[in-house]
């Protein structure tokens, strides 16, 4: 394998004249590398200064409880027993859920008030308003509206990915150009026609930010609902479980998974948002 | 301050009772605003025969867009009426067709399907068939043949000029409205595209609005110039005919002496007896 990939490098580096390229390469390559062993040798060193509970990066390996989390990621044994990917995949069942929710009201919506400005004058401040209130305050309010711990999960997701979609989508409707809503009155174009070819193209830049925005909220969100909604399988919860055992290390596991969750949807939709959009 | 001559000149004769086709009847376009009222056009008469080619020049800010959009029906008088067909506007209409300054084509659309969006939408009728067929005809009278399938934001300033042209001329509007449409583009693709225009409005004779800054331009277009007073409160100063024949060569006309009495004159208009003031 590391021969393989040296004499890649070999070959690439050959060329006299794509020298710079292959100078920058290295150093968006080398460079993260170098950074993200600095955090974790700095880490490292510190919790064996004994200044600290937490335990080192390499306690993911040392540990064996993590160890076995780490090596055996699909491992089911039934109730909240579950592998790393089994409750990350249930998180994100509930974001997929609950998005899925927000970006059709958000939208929706967000046409609606955005194209309307009486509706745009009567709401916009209370979206405002709503849009600032953290994901971790309407878990209580969803809980007692909504009984449950499933249902109320994905109302959080909702109710915190909801907002940028719709400010986004409200915007972008407001800001179609003049002359294409007045190509559209000149040929009186019917109401269907208007949405599909002049709005909602119009719109999709716009709307496609608020979904960019949404996206890593929604996941945000999740974890932070989990931790309070005790007895479910996610990995938001796991934390909290890990917590309570004092599985310290398990945490840390989990908080990497969460993180490259949440880069690869991100990643995820920013991918669509090129296939889709015409490039400038 | 500058006095303003009251009396407005009507382009044809006052007394004439038969209407028009397109008559602009005492109009007089006022805007509201915190320090009272701000008059942009008063007294504006006009009246044009089906068919016939009017320019409209004046210095900026003296309301042509104005009159423009109030026939084109995206905004009223406050006073008067403007009437197409004995008819009065109250709305835009593919009837009167707009070539907006700005193109005004959908850059996610093709050149194509720019063109059969108002075709789709003015004969709902026609089978899919024929409006491709009318798009294809209209794309081919303004030279976009090849270019059908690219995008608004992969072709020239020129070509987005026609396809906005082939769009308005393919719906057959009864009024073709252009605003300043060749004021973005190079001198020779703007004598090209005149010189089509030109032959199209042969061939199809529809009635023609447009604004232009270009003395030449109208000249070698129009039937009629309409010249403009300085705003606020501008109207039409006066209306000049100008007598080529059709169809006309660019350089036969301009050889004769007629051609720089006409061009002087509006000169004259435009740069001493209305000069712009300077800002």
């Amino acid at each position: 394998m590391v021969t393989q990939t040296e004499k890649q490098t070999r070959t690439v580096k050959l060329p006299r004249t794509s020298k710079p390229f292959w100078n920058s390469r290295t150093q968006d390559i080398l460079l993260p590398i170098l950074g993200t062993l600095g955090f974790l040798i700095v880490w490292q060193l510190f919790s064996a200064s004994g200044l600290t509970r937490l335990p080192g990066p390499l306690s993911l390996w040392t540990d064996t409880r993590t160890r076995q989390l780490l090596m055996y990621p699909f491992y089911d044994l039934g109730g909240l027993d579950k592998g790393l990917f089994w409750q990350t995949l249930a998180s994100l069942g509930r974001v997929a859920q609950g998005y899925s929710m927000a970006a059709v009201v958000g939208i929706s919506v967000g046409i609606l008030v955005g194209s309307n400005h009486l509706l745009n004058k009567a709401f916009d401040p209370l979206f405002q308003f709503l849009r600032m209130v953290a994901p971790l305050a309407w878990v209580p309010i969803a809980l007692v509206a909504l009984q449950q711990n499933q249902p109320a999960a994905i109302f959080v997701i909702f109710i915190t990915a909801v907002w940028p979609i719709l400010i986004n989508t409200a915007e972008g409707v407001r800001q179609i150009p003049t002359d294409f809503q007045n190509v559209a009155k000149v040929l009186q174009l019917s109401r269907k026609d208007y949405y599909i070819n002049i709005l909602f193209p119009a719109a999709l830049p716009y709307i496609f930010t608020g979904l960019r925005i949404a996206i890593g909220l929604a996941w945000l969100a999740i974890i932070a609902a989990e931790i309070v909604m005790s007895g479910i399988v996610g990995i938001g919860f796991f934390i909290w479980d890990a917590y309570q055992q004092n599985y310290i290390s398990e945490i840390i596991l989990a908080v990497i998974y969460i993180g490259a969750v949440g880069l690869l949807l991100d990643r995820g939709i920013a991918y669509i948002q090129r296939l889709i959009l015409p490039k400038a | 301050m500058q006095v303003i001559p009251t009396t407005a000149q009507p382009s044809s004769p006052a007394s004439t009772k038969q209407e028009a086709f397109l008559t602009v009847d005492n109009v007089a376009k006022i805007y509201p605003t915190k320090t009272g009222d701000y008059t942009v056009l008063q007294n504006v008469n006009l009246s044009i025969q089906q068919g016939e080619f009017i320019c409209l020049i004046g210095h900026s800010g003296c309301g042509k867009t104005t009159l423009l959009n109030m026939v084109s029906g995206f905004s009223q008088p406050s006073v008067g009426q403007v009437r197409v067909n004995g008819k009065p506007v109250v709305k835009p209409g593919p009837d009167r067709m707009v070539v907006f300054q700005g193109y005004a084509l959908l850059p996610w659309l093709t050149v194509f399907e720019n063109v059969y969006l108002a075709v789709k939408k003015v004969y709902p009728e026609k089978s899919k068939a024929e409006k491709t067929r009318i798009v294809n005809e209209h794309l081919a009278m303004v030279g976009l043949t090849e270019a059908a399938d690219k995008k608004p934001p992969q072709i020239s300033g020129g070509m987005k000029q026609r396809v906005a042209i082939a769009r308005a001329l393919s719906i057959r509007p009864e009024v073709l409205i252009l605003d300043e449409p060749f004021g973005a583009l190079d001198a020779i693709t703007k004598e090209e595209l005149q010189e089509e225009l030109l032959k199209i409005w042969n061939d199809h004779r529809c009635t023609v609005l447009m604004i232009t800054h270009d003395i030449d331009e109208a000249l070698f277009l129009a039937d009629r110039l309409v010249m403009m007073t300085n705003g606020p409160a501008a109207t039409i100063g006066e209306i000049m005919e100008i007598p080529f024949k059709r169809p006309r060569n660019r350089t036969r006309i301009m050889e004769t002496p007629e051609y720089y009495k006409l061009r002087n004159y509006a000169l004259d208009f435009l740069y001493n007896r209305f000069a712009h003031d300077v800002d």
